[in-house]
């Protein structure tokens, strides 16, 4: 799992407290399962202890005491170095790709250089997995199928996305609205 | 064959092609190696099927430099052209392209037939590709009375019977079921890969895509991304 990297970028949009970072986070990806404040705060914890976040502000507006956290350069870097590694392709991958998806979108990261990498990542696993030669045991190449229709899935996710972003960087481009976040609110 | 530089068997050099109002091609550089096996692919409309026809010499683009198999395309006329595609080039394009008032059979034969070969063993010939695309029971309907994935099986035969050099195929599978497209592949492919022969095969399917040993993406008459698969 990848809540770390997610709540780093998270942070990398905007200085956040636990509570917008849970917010932030279930507003990113609608579908997923929502963040627990827990987690939210175990990992932010961790994330200041590593280094990679720290405290920029303390604030008691009458409610409970809010803490603020920011990204540091550290942080920036490691957002970063996700963002240009493709997830596994496979199962094992499939949630994290919309994950780093969503967030270079998000934080204005190089998405389309994400989108290609990953591509690239899934047709070459695509490509060892039918590259079987003549010959092969039918129900050896059933399990290799389900892989191969699960990856094929991916893809055309990811072809998708790639025209989205285009047609997004296009319309923008023209001085119209795209939806991100600022836009959304 | 280490130390020697092959020769690349297609070679397009700032690509550029119109229609009236599209620009389809802007700037396209592609080589295809001896043995290769390339994938087409790009977005609905971003020039792939005017890329295959400009390198297999079926449309004379209106800039740049086209070699195919070492020739010089513009120095040859159309007649030399069409020779060499004839008797090297194996082309399956996007819609099949039989000829309608021929019979399976002899579509598949005709290459053969107009390099002069007698007939009986163009048309045993044709017969034996019939089989290998599984189209052995449609050799005498006229390509009228096919569907979509027969048509395209007929023309991947006609493709090979020659046993090109390079296969160009635009969408070979484009309307056939998994599986089907899977075994026409294996047989396009395998052929290829027996004889040493390239192959470039313009696709939307990355399952298609996925058998290549290189992809060239194109976007808007460019070329995107060209990425190694193996
Ligand atoms: N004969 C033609 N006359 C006019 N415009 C054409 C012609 N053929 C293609 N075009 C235009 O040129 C562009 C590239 O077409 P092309 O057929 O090469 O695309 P493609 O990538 O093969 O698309 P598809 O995936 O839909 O087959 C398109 O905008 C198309 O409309
Ligand atoms: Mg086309």
């Amino acid at each position: 799992m990848s809540t770390a990297e997610v709540v780093l970028a998270i942070l990398r949009a905007r200085p956040a407290h636990g509570y917008d970072v849970k917010r932030d986070h279930d507003d990113w990806f609608p579908d997923a399962r929502p963040l627990a404040y827990g987690q939210v705060y175990a990992t932010l914890a961790r994330l200041e202890r590593d280094g990679l976040a720290e405290v920029v502000e303390t604030r008691i507006d009458g409610g409970p005491e809010r803490t603020v956290y920011a990204v540091t350069d550290a942080g920036r870097a490691r957002v970063r170095d996700w963002l240009s590694e493709p997830a596994p392709a496979g199962s094992a991958g499939a949630d994290e790709i919309v994950r780093k998806a969503v967030a270079a979108l998000r934080t204005g990261g190089d998405a389309a250089g994400f989108l290609q990498g990953q591509r690239l990542a899934h047709l070459r696993r695509m490509r060892e997995l039918t590259d079987v030669g003549p010959g092969a045991d039918p129900a050896a190449r059933l399990a290799r199928d389900h892989l191969v229709a699960h990856l094929d899935a991916d893809l055309r996710w990811l072809d998708l996305a790639v025209a989205r972003v285009a047609a997004a960087d296009g319309a923008s481009a023209k001085g119209q609205p795209t939806t991100t976040q600022e836009a959304a609110r | 064959m280490t130390g020697t530089v092959e020769t690349p068997v297609v070679e397009l050099h700032g690509i550029e092609h119109s229609y009236r109002r599209t620009v389809a091609l802007r700037g396209v550089a592609l080589r295809v190696l001896p043995e290769e096996v390339v994938a087409v692919t790009g977005p609905s409309g971003c020039g792939k099927s005017t890329l295959l026809h400009v390198a297999a010499g079926i449309v004379r683009p209106q800039g740049g430099l086209v070699r195919l198999l070492g020739q010089d395309l513009d120095r040859l006329d159309e007649t030399e052209r069409t020779r060499l595609r004839r008797r090297r080039v194996g082309i399956v394009l996007q819609f099949g392209q039989l000829v309608p008032d021929l019979s399976v059979l002899d579509n598949v034969a005709l290459p053969l037939l107009l390099e002069g070969h007698d007939r009986q063993a163009a048309r045993t010939a044709a017969a034996s590709w019939l089989e290998r695309t599984g189209m052995d029971d449609a050799r005498d309907a006229t390509p009228a009375e096919l569907s979509g994935g027969q048509s395209q099986r007929a023309a991947v035969a006609r493709a090979l019977v020659t046993g090109p050099a390079v296969v160009f195929a635009d969408e070979p599978t484009g309307s056939m079921d998994t599986l089907g497209g899977e075994l026409l592949l294996d047989l396009l492919v395998g052929a290829a890969r027996e004889r040493g022969a390239s192959v470039v095969l313009v696709t939307h399917d990355n399952v298609v895509a996925a058998r290549a040993d290189r992809e060239v993406r194109l976007r808007d008459g460019v070329i995107e991304t060209e990425s190694v698969l193996r």
